[in-house]
């Protein structure tokens, strides 16, 4: 019964999806996903470099404190640059994006819905669809890639400001180190790659779960719970796999 | 007025993040356009190299020469091929350079180490290394010592 | 051509196990006030999305100006949608919109005027309803009555053939209240466009009616001007016309006996 009704929703939400993104774009609609970048993407920054600087900062701490026990500080720069690019920096923003535009994008949609504004646009001959609901997930697809590469540059920035500033790691190793280790697909491309499947997952789940809400206060307030959770879940279970299919055979 | 404001902050957005991009191409990766500009390439063949990976380093008196460009293995002679990828034009390694499959540290990464020759002939691109010296493999190590043992009791 | 507008014919229409209508004729005429009445949770409102096509009907036909809503596909939909005005019984004012912007959406999208041409015709709707001054306001900072009264110069910015109101007496105050039924019987005079209301509020509505249909129980039960509706002899239609609280729809929600349920002490029946 319960697998039924998930069923449901995962047919509906697809049904959604497609027809929302299906046929071409038109330039009238590039004003309209600039301005949900706007919302989703700009607004979002001053958390995701918040987050960044701090988890840099701590994981640089932790890195120095156990390496420099085996007198290995140099190894600090590898070690937080690989962590982060390949599964902080994606995994983290996305979390972040999820809580923080996810859920505005679920309760804006929401409250559309219950104002009978989306009713409105389709008598008008305006398809919600297009005009409401694709934007932002090409918003979404446009803002998250770009918030974790904020994301990656300010978190091995500050990771760098702590073990070479403050606890005196020598600054060439730290920076050569990563630069000899680090790969420019391997690394950065895939973690980048990760976070494009995650920007689909969120905006994906946040407009179905605005789209199909309940045209009521609850209904809303459940909504955006459910948008926040069920991202969340998805992300980190999708980055599992992702793990095994991208570095797998490692 | 109040769309011109979203324009721009969109505006600085993507260039923040092109930034980042850029930031972690050169000072992270060390990507470098300039290297990729005259090059060729020497291979050597190895008993075991075991650790070494692609794009690992070349190096000769400490100084990074060259990177690793694939490795392959030879089913008929069983040992590994290496392709490395040499910086600046042929002409400056002789034809006994010797390569020694080292490493950076105690717990650190395979590298290829280059010993200068003194031959009057010099490696053309597509040459190959005879004389080399493959992974010290710390297993194999104990093996010989204990049987060494064994031996002389 | 057709004197009606609005031809519905063995309409037929099930939300899960309920029945919202059972075989269902009616036919709107044009350029008249055309007001379906009836018990909440009658259906009314689902008959104006079905005539939008929002809602596909079971079985039947539903032509507006003789072509058939129920059996379009969404592009063809959407063309017949550019003649057709609604006034939402919530407004369904875009809230990140000014009250201009509002007014211009319909032709800005559907149309290809000049910017010029577009203020002069939002100034024109916005003046008809009385809230050219209010132009640059948000809906946030609107009345509920002004909210309705930006919406109705927004279903009328394309000049459509039909005007669908989804209960706009609803929550209004005694002075909005008069300003819509004015609006509402002038607009139909000056713009010669069919409308339709739906609505409960039986003063306001026979007061413009030219024609109603009370419908209730998935089923037409009655049908003709104000004053042949409030001559009938129908049990029914005349408790609905003079409000009565009790009646053939009755007072009481179907219980057992009251005795039984008194005499059976706590807990829950089975």
């Amino acid at each position: 019964m319960r697998f039924n009704v998930w069923m449901n929703s995962l047919g509906r939400a697809s049904m959604l999806w497609v027809d929302a993104m299906t046929g071409w774009p038109r330039l009238s609609d590039l004003a309209l996903v600039v301005q949900q970048i706007y919302k989703v993407g700009f607004l979002s920054l001053i958390i995701i470099v918040l987050s960044a600087f701090s988890i840099g900062a701590v994981l640089a701490l932790q890195f120095f404190t156990q390496l420099s026990s085996f007198g290995a500080q140099e190894a600090v720069g590898i070690g937080l640059a690989l962590v982060v690019l390949r599964e902080l920096g994606p995994v983290v923003t996305a979390l972040l994006f999820a809580g923080r535009a996810g859920s505005a994008i679920t309760a804006e949609i929401g409250l559309m819905k219950t104002t009978e504004q989306l009713s409105a646009m389709e008598m008008m001959g305006v398809d919600p669809l297009r005009r409401i609901i694709a934007p932002r997930i090409w918003a979404g697809i446009i803002s998250v890639p770009i918030l974790t590469a904020i994301f990656n540059m300010v978190a091995i920035y500050g990771g760098m400001l702590v073990a070479v500033e403050w606890l005196g790691a020598d600054s060439g190793g730290f920076w050569t180190g990563m630069q000899e280790q680090v790969e420019w697909w391997e690394d950065v491309g895939k973690g980048m790659l990760k976070s494009v499947i995650f920007a689909l997952l969120i905006t994906w789940v946040a407009v179905f779960q605005g789209y199909d809400s309940l045209p009521t206060a609850a209904g809303m307030s459940m909504a955006t719970t459910r948008t926040v959770v069920i991202s969340s879940v998805l992300i980190l279970a999708t980055d599992f796999l992702l793990t095994l299919v991208l570095y797998g055979d490692l | 007025m109040r769309m011109r404001t979203i324009e721009i902050s969109v505006g600085v957005f993507v260039l923040a993040g092109m930034l980042g991009l850029v930031f972690l191409a050169i000072q992270v990766s060390g990507v470098n356009f300039s290297r990729g500009e005259e090059s060729y390439q020497i291979t050597a063949r190895f008993n075991d190299v075991a650790g070494l990976r692609t794009r690992g380093k070349v190096s000769m008196a400490g100084v990074t020469i060259g990177r690793v460009k694939s490795i392959e293995v030879d089913m008929e002679w069983g040992d590994a091929v290496v392709t490395m990828q040499m910086f600046g034009s042929p002409g400056k390694l002789t034809t006994d350079t010797g390569a020694k499959i080292l490493t950076e540290g105690i717990l650190g990464t395979r590298y290829i180490g280059l010993l200068p020759g003194a031959d009057e002939e010099t490696l053309q691109a597509g040459d190959e290394i005879t004389d080399t010296q493959g992974a010290l493999v710390l297993e194999n190590l104990i093996g010989e010592f204990l049987t060494n043992l064994g031996g002389s009791k | 051509m057709s004197d009606n507008l609005i031809e519905i014919k063995g309409l037929n229409y099930s939300r899960g196990d309920r029945v919202i209508f059972d075989d269902i004729d009616m036919a709107i005429p044009r350029s008249k006030i055309t007001a379906i009445m009836g018990p909440s949770g009658s259906g009314k409102t689902t008959l104006l999305k079905i005539i939008g096509g929002q809602i596909k009907p079971d079985a039947g036909t539903v032509l507006v100006n003789g072509q058939n809503v129920s059996r379009m596909n969404r592009k063809a939909l959407f063309a017949v949608r550019r003649q057709i005005g609604m006034l939402f019984q919530s407004s369904a004012l875009f809230t990140d919109l000014s009250v201009f912007e509002n007014v211009a959406f319909p032709m800005r999208v559907h149309t290809d005027l000049s910017e010029e041409l577009i203020r002069d015709l939002v100034f024109m709707k916005l003046n008809a309803v009385g809230l050219r001054g209010a132009r640059d306001l948000m809906p946030a900072e609107l009345s509920g009555g002004m909210a309705r009264r930006v919406a109705l110069a927004r279903a009328i910015a394309l000049d459509p053939a039909l005007l669908m109101y989804d209960e706009p007496f609803t929550g209004q105050d005694p002075i909005a209240m008069a300003v819509l039924v004015g609006l509402i019987k002038g607009l139909n005079a000056a713009l010669g466009t069919t409308s339709l209301l739906v609505s409960h509020d039986i003063h306001e509505t026979v007061s413009i009616a030219d024609h109603i249909f009370i419908i209730a129980d998935g089923h037409v039960i009655g049908a003709g001007s104000p004053a042949q509706l409030r001559e009938s002899n129908s049990r029914r239609v005349h408790q609905f016309m003079h409000g009565e609280s009790d009646g053939p729809v009755p007072f009481h929600y179907p219980a057992d006996e009251y005795q039984f349920d008194l005499l059976a002490g706590p807990g829950v029946r089975d």
